[in-house]
C-alpha cells in the first residue's frame, strides 16, 4: 500500500523519500492514534475544534486555524531551519562541527534525555483527559484541546529523533512511550509530577505554567545540543511551549481577577461564600506547582549534569547570549548546603551544578510571571500579592529532599513543618472545595462563575466564538 | 600508590542491635534484611554513602548477619535482601571513597566483600538459608552483584527501576565483587548478551532483564510486597526445616596491645619489632570435647572448634587491613595434640547435626581465608606444637613449612577426619590433593598415617613438610628464611604464592579470586582508572576522562 506520507504527516525531514522512518511510524502511527483514542481527551473526540496546525517552519505556516477532529489532526514533524555550518557551542567538543548523527560513545545519554523528555508529553495528555468535562467555557475548552494535540505533536518529535537516530532500541522506547500511563501505580510515566492528578482547571492553569515552564527550559537547554537533529527539533517545539506557557499565566489571571472582583461583591469579602476562588487558595496552588516542578530539574549537584555538559549533549539556557566561558571548567558556583542541620555555602564545580543554573533561569522567569500578575492585581486594585517560596521548600528531589523548610527556606522542625503546612500547601479540603466548583460551561461566550473571561478570543475570533462545535 | 586516606579498622565485629547499615526482621522462616544507609555513617568522614552505596562499615555488617543467621537462627530457610530507600536498592560500592582509598585498602576491601559475597552462597548451598534479593529499586554495580549472589534475584517492575553493571562504561574499572564471572558462570548469561549488558550503564529493566537472564521473576509495584512474601515462603517450603533454636555468638574476647597485637582466648596475633612479620598462634583445647549434640549446644560459642577459628578469622582480617607492612605469618600452634584430634573426632561424630556441620563449615570457611590472604605464610612446627587434624591443614595451607626433627620432638598428624574432604579449599581438592596434585599415592600415603605421630624425617618423607633442620640448624635456618622472605619484592610475592597455592580446577569462586587479582588489581593501578585524566579519578568531577588508547 503506497501512503502518501507528506499528506498525512506534514513534514520537513523529507519522509516521503526516507525508508527508515517511513518503516518505522507505519507501526508507531496507528500505535498512537489508538493511545490518542484511548487516553487523549475523553467525550470529544468526534467535535470540531479551532485548532491551529504546524504545517511548514515558514513565518505563519506554524499557525493554520480551522475546524478539525481531533483524531484527524495532522500530526507533523517539523525540524527549525539548519544553521550553516552550526558549531558545538560549549563543552570539550566545542568549536568542532555539530553531530548530524549520534555519535555512539553518547547514544545511551542522549536516547536517555530524550525518552525523558518525550515522556512528558503523552503524560500530560492523560493527565489533562477528564478536564474536557468541566470547562469553565469553549474558550477554555478549545485551548486545552490546542494543549493536547500540541503535547502530542511533541510526541512526535521526540518519536521522530528515536526512529530516525537510534535504531531498533529507539523504536522499542518509542513504542513504551505509548504503553505508559500516567499515575498508574505499575506503569508509571518516568518523572513524578508526570504522575500527578490534574483533577481541576487551577491545577491545569498552574501545571501549564510551571510544569510546562520546565519544558520550556530542558528544550532550551537541548536546542543548544550538538546533535543538530535533536537541537532543531527543539527549537522549533519552543515556538508551541510558549503557547502552552501563555494558556497557564493567563488562566491563573483570569482566576485572579475573578477572586478580586467577587471579594468585592461577597458580604465581609469572603470569595468561597459567592462561588469563587479566593486569593490564600490560588496563592497555595501557585506554591505547589512551583515546588513540584523545581524536581524536575534534577539534583543541585550532579555528575550526570556535568557529563552532559562536558560532552555537548545539553547546554545551558541561551548559552550564546547569556555566557561568556562556555567551557566552565575552572569556575565554581556557591550553594547553600545543609550541614549538620545548618546552612552553609559551599562551592561545587559549574559543571557539576548545571541543573541548578537552569533551575536558576527558570526561578527568574518564574519570577517576572509573578510580577505581571501582581501588576494586574494592583491594576484590580486589590493590595494582595503573589509570591514564590524558596527554592529549598518542599523538595523531594535533589539535596534539600527529605530536610524540612519554611516558605523562605530557612531549616525548620518536622513538628514546625507539620504545623505550618496547612498554611501554605493546598489541603483536602481546599481541593475538595476548587474541585466542586468545576462545572462545565458550554454556551459560547459565558464563563464559569470563579473565572474572568479572556481579554480577547483566538485567532482575531470574538470570545463568544464557538470555539468548539459539538458533533 | 601510596597517597589515598589510610584508614585503621578497630573492629570487625558487629551485632543486630547495633547495625547502623541494616535492619534484620525475623519472622518465622523468613529473615528480611533491609538496607537503609545513613549518608553521614561512612568509616571516614570524606565521603558520603549516597544511594544506599555502601563502604567496608556496610560490608561488616553484611558478613556478620550472614555468620550470625547460620548460628543464631537455624530457624530461617530464606534471607530476603531489600531496600528501605525509595527507587534505590544498591549503587555498589561508593565511588568517592574507592577514588580516595590507597590501592593496598582497595585490594582488601574487595577481597573482603568477595568472601562475604561468597559466604551468602555458602549460606545457601550449606546451611539451605537461601538468599534471595528482593530488587525494590536500582541495582547497580556492586548492588546487583549482591543480587548475584543471592540465588534468587526478584526485581520490581515499575518502569524504571533496573538492574546494571555500570563500571567499564562509567568508571573505567571492573565490577569488583564477582559479577563479571556469575553472570556467565552461575547465571549463564550468554557470553555477547553480558557483553551488551556490562557496557550499557543504564542497564535493563525489569521487562529486558527477565528475558536477558539477568533476574530470576519480575512482579508490578502493586503486588510486590505480596508476590515477594509468597516467593520467599515458597522458597521456604522447599527446603527441609533444621532446627527451632540456634546459640548466641557473643563478642571475641581479645586484648589488645600498643603494637596492635591480639589475644584471644586460643588465638594471638602477635608482630616482630620491625613489623615485617608476624605469628599466628593457635592453641590446643584443654578441656574434653562435648560428645553429644546436646553437650555442644551447651558450650555453644565457647567449644573450642568453633572460637579458635572465629579468632583466627578475626585476626586475620585485622592482619590484612590494618599490617599492610607485615610480609610473612609464622603460623604456630601450641598445645596437646591429642585435645585437637579428640575435638575433630568428636565434632565428626556429631556429623549431621545442625550445629556440628555448621563449625565444620566455618573452620572451612576460615582456613579458606588463610589461603587467600596475600602474605608468605610459613609453619613452623617446633617444640610444643599441636599440629593435628584440622590444625594439620594449616601446615598444608602454608607456603613453606619448617619441621624440627629431634628425637621425641613435635610431632604432625594427619588424618581422614580433617584432610579427606571435611574442610575443601575454593577449588573443591582438599589440601592434600591440591598438594600432590595428580598423584593419588601420595595423597593416600599421608592419610594412611591416620593420626600417627609423625616426626620430622618421616613427614618430610611423606611430602608434608618442606624442610626438617636438626636442633642445631633450626633456629638459623628459620631465621635466614625469614630474613630472606621479608626482603623480596610484595607484589612478585604475592603473584607468586598466589600462582603456587591453588593448581588443578577452577570453580567459580576461584575465577572470581583469581580474576579480581589479576584484572581489577591490575586496572586499578593504570592511568585509564586512577591516572590524574583516570575514569575512576575523574567521576563525579567536571572533566571527563582522557585515555591513553594503547592496548596490551
Amino acid at each position: 500500500m503506497s501512503i502518501d506520507y507528506d499528506a498525512v504527516i506534514p513534514n520537513n525531514v523529507d519522509l516521503a523519500s526516507d525508508k527508515r522512518l517511513q518503516r518505522a511510524l507505519q507501526t508507531w502511527q496507528p500505535s498512537f492514534l489508538s493511545w490518542w483514542q484511548d487516553m487523549g481527551p475523553e467525550g470529544f473526540q468526534a467535535d470540531d475544534v479551532y485548532l491551529r496546525t504546524a504545517v511548514s517552519t515558514e513565518p505563519g505556516g506554524w499557525a493554520q486555524f480551522g475546524y478539525v477532529k481531533m483524531p484527524d489532526y495532522r500530526w507533523g514533524i517539523f525540524l527549525a531551519d539548519a544553521v550553516n555550518d552550526r558549531r558545538i557551542g560549549f563543552g570539550d567538543h566545542m568549536g568542532e562541527p555539530v553531530w548530524q548523527e549520534v555519535p555512539g560513545e553518547y547514544r545511551n545519554v542522549l536516547q536517555r534525555i530524550i525518552v525523558t523528555q518525550a515522556d512528558t508529553e503523552p503524560a500530560s495528555v492523560e493527565q489533562q483527559r477528564h478536564l474536557g468535562a468541566t470547562a469553565p467555557s469553549l474558550y477554555d475548552l478549545r485551548n486545552l484541546f490546542q494543549v493536547n494535540v500540541e503535547e502530542g505533536r511533541h510526541l512526535w518529535a521526540m518519536v521522530y529523533l528515536l526512529h530516525g537516530f537510534f535504531g531498533r532500541d529507539g523504536r522499542d522506547e518509542a513504542d513504551a512511550l505509548l504503553e505508559r500511563r500516567a499515575g498508574d501505580v505499575d506503569n508509571p510515566r518516568i518523572l513524578d509530577a508526570f504522575n500527578q492528578a490534574c483533577p481541576d482547571w487551577l491545577t491545569f492553569f498552574c501545571f501549564t505554567t510551571f510544569t510546562d515552564r520546565d519544558g520550556k527550559y530542558q528544550l532550551a537547554a537541548l536546542a543548544e545540543s550538538a546533535f543538530d537533529p535533536l537541537s532543531r527539533t527543539c527549537r522549533f517545539m519552543l515556538t508551541e511551549e510558549a503557547h502552552h506557557l501563555s494558556v497557564g499565566e493567563d488562566g491563573v489571571k483570569r482566576v485572579l481577577l475573578r477572586a478580586v472582583e467577587l471579594e468585592r461583591e461577597a458580604p465581609d469579602g469572603d470569595v468561597r461564600a459567592v462561588g469563587g476562588i479566593d486569593l490564600a487558595t490560588i496563592q497555595k496552588y501557585v506554591t505547589y506547582w512551583f515546588s513540584y516542578s523545581l524536581d524536575l530539574f534534577g539534583s543541585e549537584i550532579s555528575s550526570n549534569a556535568a557529563d552532559f555538559f562536558a560532552s555537548g549533549v545539553k547546554g545551558r539556557y541561551r548559552e550564546d547570549h547569556e555566557w561568556t566561558d562556555h567551557v566552565a571548567l575552572d569556575t565554581v558556583e556557591r550553594l547553600p548546603v545543609m550541614e549538620d542541620g545548618r546552612l552553609v555555602y559551599r562551592e561545587v564545580p559549574t559543571r557539576n551544578a548545571m541543573n541548578e543554573l537552569l533551575r536558576a533561569a527558570y526561578v527568574q522567569d518564574s519570577e517576572r510571571v509573578l510580577k505581571r500578575w501582581n501588576r494586574a492585581l494592583e491594576e484590580a486594585g486589590t493590595d494582595f500579592r503573589l509570591s514564590l517560596p524558596s527554592t529549598r521548600f518542599f523538595r523531594r528531589q535533589g539535596i534539600y529532599a527529605g530536610q524540612h523548610f519554611d516558605r523562605e527556606g530557612q531549616p525548620i522542625s518536622a513538628a514546625a513543618w507539620e504545623a505550618q503546612r496547612d498554611s501554605w500547601l493546598p489541603t483536602a479540603e481546599d481541593r475538595a472545595y476548587v474541585a466542586s466548583l468545576m462545572h462545565a460551561v458550554t454556551e459560547p461566550g459565558k464563563m464559569a462563575h470563579w473565572i474572568a473571561p479572556p481579554s480577547r478570543g483566538i485567532d482575531k475570533q470574538p470570545v463568544e466564538f464557538e470555539y468548539v462545535r459539538k458533533a | 600508590m601510596g597517597h589515598g586516606q589510610v584508614v585503621r579498622v578497630d573492629s570487625f565485629e558487629a551485632h543486630p542491635s547495633a547495625y547502623r547499615h541494616w535492619r534484620l526482621g525475623l519472622d518465622g522462616p523468613v529473615a528480611t534484611l533491609t538496607l537503609d544507609i545513613g549518608e553521614d555513617n561512612g568509616l571516614r568522614p570524606d565521603y558520603q554513602l549516597k544511594q544506599n552505596s555502601y563502604d567496608l562499615g556496610v560490608d561488616i555488617e553484611l558478613r556478620d548477619v550472614s555468620e550470625r543467621l547460620r548460628f543464631e537462627h537455624p530457624e530461617v530457610r530464606v534471607v530476603l535482601v531489600t531496600s528501605a530507600q525509595p527507587k534505590v536498592f544498591c549503587a555498589g560500592a561508593n565511588i568517592p571513597m574507592l577514588g580516595t582509598s590507597t590501592h593496598h585498602f582497595k585490594v582488601n576491601f574487595c577481597k573482603y566483600t568477595n568472601e562475604t559475597r561468597v559466604g551468602l552462597e555458602e549460606a545457601t548451598s550449606e546451611s539451605g538459608q537461601v538468599w534471595v534479593a528482593a530488587l525494590n529499586g536500582t541495582a547497580a554495580g556492586g548492588g546487583y552483584e549482591l543480587a548475584l549472589a543471592c540465588e534468587e534475584i526478584l526485581l520490581i517492575d515499575d518502569r524504571s527501576s533496573a538492574v546494571s553493571l555500570p563500571e567499564v562504561p562509567l568508571l573505567g574499572v571492573l565490577p569488583g565483587t564477582g559479577g563479571l564471572t556469575r553472570l556467565v558462570d552461575k547465571r549463564r548469561v550468554r557470553r555477547d548478551v553480558a557483553d551488551l549488558f556490562c557496557t550499557k550503564a543504564e542497564g535493563f529493566r525489569a521487562r529486558d532483564a527477565l528475558r536477558l537472564g539477568l533476574v530470576d521473576a519480575t512482579y508490578p509495584r502493586s503486588r510486590w510486597e505480596e508476590a515477594v512474601q509468597a516467593r520467599a515462603l515458597e522458597v521456604a517450603a522447599a527446603r527441609p526445616a533444621r532446627a527451632s533454636q540456634g546459640i548466641a555468638l557473643p563478642p571475641l574476647e581479645v586484648e589488645v596491645g600498643a603494637d596492635g597485637a591480639r589475644t584471644y582466648g586460643s588465638v594471638q596475633f602477635t608482630l616482630s619489632d620491625d613489623g615485617r612479620t608476624a605469628t599466628l598462634l593457635v592453641q590446643a583445647p584443654t578441656a574434653p570435647p562435648p560428645t553429644t549434640a546436646e553437650a555442644l549446644r551447651a558450650e555453644g560459642a565457647s567449644t573450642w572448634a568453633l572460637r579458635a577459628f572465629r579468632e583466627l578469622d578475626d585476626a586475620l582480617v585485622h592482619l590484612r587491613f590494618n599490617f599492610p607492612e607485615v610480609g610473612l605469618v609464622l603460623l604456630r600452634t601450641a598445645g596437646d595434640p591429642v585435645e585437637v584430634l579428640a575435638h575433630d573426632a568428636a565434632l565428626h561424630a556429631l556429623a549431621g547435626d545442625w550445629l556440628a556441620d555448621e563449625i565444620t563449615w566455618l573452620q572451612a570457611r576460615v582456613l579458606r581465608h588463610l589461603d587467600n590472604t596475600a602474605k608468605s605464610m610459613f609453619a613452623v612446627v617446633d617444640e610444643g606444637s599441636c599440629f593435628a587434624g584440622c590444625l594439620a591443614e594449616v601446615v598444608l595451607a602454608a607456603d613453606r613449612a619448617y619441621m624440627l626433627d629431634v628425637d621425641g620432638g613435635p610431632t604432625l598428624r594427619v588424618t581422614r577426619t580433617a584432610s579427606e574432604g571435611r574442610l575443601p579449599m575454593a577449588t573443591g581438592l582438599t589440601r592434600l590433593q591440591n598438594r600432590f596434585f595428580g598423584d593419588v599415592a601420595l595423597v593416600e600415603g599421608a592419610l594412611a598415617t591416620e593420626g600417627r605421630a609423625l616426626g620430622g624425617a618421616e613427614a618430610l618423607e611423606l611430602g608434608l613438610v618442606t624442610l626438617a633442620p636438626d636442633d642445631l640448624d633450626w633456629e638459623d635456618e628459620l631465621r635466614i628464611a625469614v630474613e630472606e622472605r621479608v626482603s623480596l619484592s610484595p607484589d612478585a610475592l604475592t603473584g607468586m604464592e598466589q600462582n603456587l597455592r591453588f593448581v588443578g580446577p577452577e570453580t567459580c569462586e576461584t575465577r572470581i579470586y583469581g580474576r579480581l587479582s589479576a584484572w581489577q588489581n591490575w586496572i586499578f593501578q593504570r592511568p585509564n582508572a586512577t591516572g590524574e585524566q583516570g575514569a575512576l579519578t575523574l567521576y563525579g568531577h567536571p572533566e571527563r576522562p582522557r585515555f591513553d588508547w594503547e592496548r596490551t
